[in-house]
């Protein structure tokens, strides 16, 4: 039996780009927590040594994927989900809290978080409900089923307090978006994304009228006034929006997250308090410069003066020790990666392969997007990691798992009927 | 599924990713590549420099007798802005403060600057800062910076040496080389050297963490630069002579000079009341320093250089080989005198009479000097007495008098010889030789510092020419001295006969009939000149200049005394001491000593 039979045929493109990230993450992290250069990397009680062993054993876990048959995802899709979900049910009672998250199930000094491994899971599940027969968002119940199907591990993980981990299920309107959800949708999504910044920059009142300003505007042109009934009740929605924007922002937010979205958009300067991880983490890319300060050389991420600089900060060590070179490389390998999977997602044959690939881009490119624009202070800091880079071996397996049974999927779909 | 038409959204997708990736590198762009701010940021965040200061050159005097060196101290520094979550009881029971202090201490450092280091507390010893020193991370914002503070092993010439102190608002703008809590020559040696002595400061650029712990030198130390040590400083000062002449003159206003004739060297620079240099050190120095400069007897004067007399008679050689060079009188010329009836100038006692220059020098007669100089005034060589007095003018100016010597001596002033021009106006042009009689004897518009004095006799002992006074005999490993030191000044009257007359005269002041014949030593040739300054404050000044030996001189020395009366009551014996202390290493004359030693003159007066 011939390697390429026993796999089927890999994309070993994408396999290579894994690779690539994995490793240039882990010398990220091995500048990030290392003592000096020469330290010995087999040390399991530094972060770098546990990074190795974790990314040991996320190949084996890749490489058992590929020896997996392709339909045993498929086939297993929703008992993958409703084991998950009855494992995420389980760390709200037996798990334990780091860092404000009861999100963890610890095995003596050792910590996983299911939160990771729910995101396969629930693209398993959506891949396999929307390749049902039949099923478009054409019908009213496909689109609260799906809602559900999301919903359910995002509310559990919001209820372990990791906001965070839950906001990744968002990324699945992409998926959607692709099979034929309206892009309404996104763009609605956008647009109240909008007016609720600009409500809290610039307040209700100011929002309103200049809605209402916008709308007679609008009317003055004669083709818009026959859609007068349907731009009425764009317009009521939005000013009732704007008008609950208050009391979401201050009645549901928690402190933390009201401060953080301030200081992202600038109304509030707090460099030592809810600014420092973000003051910090510009000083330390933006002083990076065009090719960096040199591997082992970035005297802000070496000292500590950036916090979670290993995991959900890890981008300043490139930003830092790389500079502008090292990104761009950095997301330059992010968006081939991205790009690949859709290419291949389109390719494939059956709808459950091509729904999962896409499940798997929007997954990784919302990681991607929002850990990347926390640290350079375009979103609120959101905990979330880098995949591949940041240090966690939960977060890199799940990352793998995800990927690979996507890679397991193109190398089988020859196969596909 | 249902339907694939919705396929062309993939374009969608793929192009929000880019999209997004795109907004990224832009970003990126800016912050990183185009936007210079967060380089500076982060310097200042990461990085600290730390001055390296050198050690201040040491001082020795003539015989490599170390003078001054350093102590070191630790100055607590604080940054403000960094100092985060400290035990401030803790802090304050270590370092034995109070709270308030603690409060103060910090308002004024933030009033100062928040990012920029001020002086905590200042010049903690070893001892002081050991307590802290071992948990200092746990009080991030503070720092020690080693300074160094000068230290005196003998308690002498505290003029000479000058002090050091912190730099002055002024000292900071004049000199980039200076930051706040430096120290700086203040005075005497210690200034005029400040360059050389202050060496040249180092930095280190060294990373710090978070809890501003040192992690090590950025980049490997390419941007440090070394400390260069101030260079070590050997003066003419003899420690011994200084000590014993200071020893001499206690309880006595005055001062002594003491050079080396054949090469200007300072031996010892007395001036009294003087004080101890430790005094000005450390943190009692500003109480210290404002109690000598309110203390009614002036002791940060510095008499020697900066105190003008009246010469006196001690003037009278200048004449004497003034008149003999311009011929107007000789070594045989005989004058009468009258003793205290004199005119226009009185004699101060009665004796032989008619006499002769030399004889006229040992015993001090004023007529002698008056009748000489009404020759030279009106000498036929010139048309006038304007154009004599021009003449004799310009030849005193020779010997040193009237102007700086411009060496390393500190606070040096010029004395004052009168110029024609002073006369004219004085006297609106019309004056004479009788007018201006008062030069003939050193009195009137004549005034001189001590170390001018000095130099008159160094001048008398090497027959015709001087080196300027100065104290700095090396300095570093290799500098040579500047050449201004050791060049040859002749004066006017070059004659090896004048001042072979000149000379037995002086050595005749010692003997029988001579003013100092009391201090005459069998052993030792000296050559002197007593002098009395009448001066309109009090008593006159005892005045005494001298050398030996008169063969191969190696000391040339004046004395002041001031409000003493006659030169040779105080002057004269104490100029002796001091060569016989100079020549032998001991005193034999010990009941002399013990006279001098004990005399009195500013409490029981």
């Amino acid at each position: 039996m011939s390697r390429g039979s026993m796999f089927g045929k890999p994309d070993w493109f994408l396999i290579l780009v894994y690779l690539t990230l994995v490793l240039y993450g882990w010398l990220s992290i091995y500048s990030a927590s290392a003592p000096d250069q020469g330290a010995p990397i087999f040390e399991l009680s530094q972060r770098y040594g546990k990074q190795l062993l974790w990314i040991g054993l996320a190949l084996f876990l890749a490489f058992s994927i590929l020896l997996i048959d392709a339909k045993f995802f498929s086939t297993f899709a929703y008992a993958f989900y409703g084991a998950m979900m009855l494992v995420l049910i389980g760390v709200l009672v037996f798990g334990s809290t780091v860092a404000g998250s009861k999100s963890w199930f610890q095995f003596g000094t050792f910590a996983l978080q299911p939160a990771e491994f729910a995101k396969f899971a629930t693209a398993l599940a959506l891949a396999k409900f929307l390749s049902t027969r039949n099923v478009g968002f054409h019908q009213f119940q496909t689109k609260w089923k799906v809602l559900v199907l999301i919903g359910l591990p995002a509310a559990l993980i919001l209820l372990q307090n990791d906001t965070g981990s839950a906001l990744v299920y968002l990324a699945f309107i992409l998926v959607l978006f692709r099979e034929g959800l309206s892009g309404l949708i996104i763009i609605s999504g956008v647009v109240m994304t909008f007016l609720f910044i600009i409500t809290i920059i610039f307040g209700e009142l100011y929002v309103s009228a200049a809605l209402l300003a916008l709308t007679f505007l609008i009317l003055l042109f004669r083709r818009f006034r026959r859609q007068w009934k349907s731009i009425g009740v764009v317009l009521v929605l939005s000013v009732a929006f704007v008008f609950s924007v208050h009391t979401a922002f201050h009645k549901v937010l928690e402190p933390h997250q009201r401060v953080r979205i301030q200081v992202m958009l600038g109304l509030k300067k707090d460099p030592l308090g809810a600014g420092y991880n973000v003051n910090q983490a510009k000083i330390a890319i933006g002083s990076g410069g065009m090719d960096g300060k040199g591997y082992f050389k970035g005297m802000l991420t070496r000292n500590h003066f950036v916090p979670e600089q290993s995991t959900d900060f890890i981008f300043c060590t490139i930003g830092e020790e790389r500079g502008f070179l090292g990104v761009t490389v950095l997301i330059l390998l992010f968006i081939t990666m991205l790009l690949r999977i859709l290419f291949l997602a389109e390719r494939q044959r059956s709808d459950f392969g091509r729904i999962y690939g896409y499940g798997v881009a929007s997954v990784l490119f919302f990681h991607f997007a929002v850990n990347i624009a926390m640290t350079i202070g375009f979103a609120p800091v959101v905990g979330i990691p880098l995949p591949f880079f940041s240090y966690g071996g939960s977060s890199l397996w799940a990352f793998t798992i995800l990927l690979f049974i996507f890679i397991k999927q193109d190398a089988n779909r020859l196969n596909v009927l | 599924m249902y339907s694939k038409n919705f396929s062309r959204r993939r374009y969608i997708i793929g192009g929000i990713f880019v999209l997004i990736a795109l907004a990224f590198l832009v970003r990126l762009f800016f912050l990183q590549v185009v936007d210079n701010q967060y380089k500076m940021s982060a310097r200042n965040i990461a990085l600290r420099t730390v001055v390296e200061y050198p050690a201040r050159g040491r001082i020795y005097d003539r015989h490599h007798k170390l003078l001054v060196y350093n102590d070191a101290v630790y100055d607590l520094m604080v940054i403000p802005k960094q100092v985060k979550n400290i035990d401030t009881a803790k802090f304050c029971r270590l370092l034995d403060i109070t709270p308030e202090f603690f409060r103060e201490q910090m308002a004024a450092a933030r009033h100062y600057s928040s990012y920029r280091p001020s002086v905590f507390l200042k010049q903690l010893s070893k001892k002081e800062k050991g307590p802290i020193d071992e948990i200092m991370y746990e009080f991030p914002g503070f720092y020690f910076q080693t300074r160094t503070l000068r230290h005196y092993p003998y308690p002498i010439a505290a003029h000479v040496l000058g002090n050091v102190g912190e730099v002055s608002a002024s000292d900071l703008r004049a000199d980039p080389f200076y930051s706040v809590g430096d120290y700086i020559g203040k005075s005497g040696i210690e200034k005029f050297y400040e360059k050389a002595l202050r060496g040249k400061k180092g930095s280190r650029i060294v990373e710090v963490d978070v809890h501003n712990r040192v992690r090590g030198s950025f980049q490997d130390g390419k941007f440090d630069t070394i400390s260069v040590p101030g260079k070590d400083l050997t003066l003419s000062i003899d420690e011994k002579l200084q000590a014993f002449g200071q020893k001499l003159m206690q309880n006595k206003m005055g001062s002594i000079v003491a050079i080396e004739p054949s090469t200007g060297e300072i031996l010892a620079m007395v001036t009294s009341p003087s004080y101890d240099p430790n005094l000005l050190v450390g943190r009692p120095r500003s109480e210290n320093y404002n109690r000598l400069l309110h203390d009614t007897l002036k002791p940060l004067m510095n008499r020697a250089v900066s105190g003008t007399y009246p010469p006196g008679s001690t003037f009278k050689m200048v004449n004497a080989l003034i008149a003999l060079q311009d011929k107007v009188i000789t070594p045989q010329t005989w004058f009468t005198c009258q003793g205290p009836d004199s005119k226009p100038i009185a004699c101060s006692h009665y004796h032989v009479s008619p006499l002769q220059l030399k004889t006229a020098i040992a015993l001090s007669c004023n007529s002698y000097f008056w009748k000489t100089f009404n020759r030279m005034m009106n000498d036929p060589a010139f048309p006038n007495t304007h154009d004599a007095y021009e003449n004799w003018y310009k030849k005193v100016l020779t010997f040193g008098f009237g102007h700086k010597f411009h060496t390393d001596i500190p606070f040096e002033v010029s004395g004052s010889i009168p110029t024609e021009q002073y006369y004219n106006k004085l006297y609106r042009g019309s004056w004479n030789a009788l007018t201006i009689r008062s030069l003939s004897i050193g009195q009137g518009e004549i005034l001189v510092t001590p170390v001018q004095l000095a130099n008159e006799v160094a001048i008398m002992a090497n027959r015709g020419y001087y080196i300027a006074p100065h104290f700095l005999i090396a300095m570093g490993k290799d500098d040579t001295i500047p050449s201004r030191y050791t060049v040859r000044h002749d004066v006017a009257v070059q004659n090896p006969s004048y001042y072979k007359t000149v000379v037995t005269a002086m050595q005749e002041v010692f003997d029988s009939e001579g003013t100092a014949h009391y201090y005459r030593m069998d052993s030792i040739e000296q050559a002197g000149k007593t002098g009395t300054a009448q001066n309109p404050h009090g008593n006159d000044h005892s005045i005494f200049v001298a050398f030996a030996p008169v063969k191969h001189p190696k000391i040339a020395l004046a004395v002041i005394v001031e409000n003493a009366g006659y030169g040779a009551t105080w002057a004269a014996p104490i100029a002796s001491l001091m060569i016989e202390e100079y020549l032998t290493g001991k005193i034999k004359r010990q009941k002399l000593l013990k006279r001098i030693e004990d005399g009195d003159l500013i409490h029981n007066r």
